[in-house]
């Protein structure tokens, strides 16, 4: 039961981050602060529902049990360096690329030239 | 986009070739965990050795493509490729020649008496072992010969 319990704070916890980072692709202003929102939450929100699956099946501790969270640990852990390191690439490439920040000023003095 | 943005955008930076670096080892385990899982568990030939072939495409991308060709040449990536067609015909022409039909393991039952239930099981292995070696090399030099734009210089 208290198994049951830790598992689904664990994965609704996740999917709170994963809408808190789709609210954040959708309506941040450039591209930058998009891959911000989706790099950091993505990551976090994947590795607390995979730490979820991982309370959830230690719910009947034996062997073969104990493998398969070991499996799963080991995707987290893979996540944790990976997720980060795509989000740098992309955002390391398209700044080199020339793509610009969002920046409040330009912004209003956009808006004050319509 | 110019060619000097281009050629800057190409170096990934200290952060990516330590990632790659530190995954690298464990995609290639678990591409040789899905093809040994391959007759018994979801996976197989073909999945594992699209994940050996991608833990080398990684490598090629993240460095660059020199760095990549010395750790797996084309020579090696041609005898590897080469000999897990020959695994793969050679295990059924073997099941043929030993009495069996093509590709009927349970024949190989007379070079090594294991049963034929546990043959069949094996020589599925046997022959996933091929698929995956086959699929790594092919994954590997179409990646290379797409990336160099198809002027492959100094292979084999």
């Amino acid at each position: 039961m208290i198994f049951d319990i830790v598992a689904a704070v664990f994965i609704v916890a996740g999917l709170v981050f994963f809408a808190l980072g789709v609210l954040g692709v959708l309506r941040f202003p450039d591209f930058f602060s998009r891959m911000h929102a989706a790099g950091k939450c993505d990551a976090l929100a994947a590795i607390l529902i995979i730490l979820g699956f991982m309370v959830y099946v230690l719910k009947d501790f034996s062997g073969p049990s104990l493998l398969v969270a070991l499996k799963i640990f080991f995707i987290a852990i893979f996540i944790f360096v990976a997720s980060p390191t795509a989000t740098h690439a992309l955002v390391k490439t398209a700044l080199l690329l020339g793509a610009k920040p969002w920046s409040r000023q330009e912004w209003l003095e956009r808006r004050r030239q319509k | 986009m110019t060619g000097e943005q281009m050629s800057k955008a190409g170096t990934s930076g200290i952060i990516v070739e330590m990632a790659v670096r530190i995954a690298t080892p464990f995609i290639q385990l678990f591409g040789m965990y899905v093809i040994a899982h391959g007759h018994y568990s979801p996976g197989g030939g073909f999945q594992g050795g699209v994940i050996l072939g991608s833990a080398f495409i990684l490598l090629g991308i993240a460095f660059n493509q020199e760095m990549a060709l010395r750790y797996f040449s084309e020579r090696v990536n041609s005898i590897l490729g080469s000999s897990g067609a020959l695994i793969y015909v050679g295990t059924a022409v073997v099941c043929a020649l030993l009495g069996g039909l093509f590709l009927d393991y349970s024949a190989l039952d007379r070079v090594l008496p294991l049963g034929p239930v546990e043959w069949r099981s094996m020589g599925i292995f046997v022959v996933e072992l091929g698929v995956g070696l086959a699929v790594m090399s092919i994954m590997t030099s179409l990646f290379w010969d797409l990336g160099s734009g198809g002027d492959l210089e100094k292979g084999l």
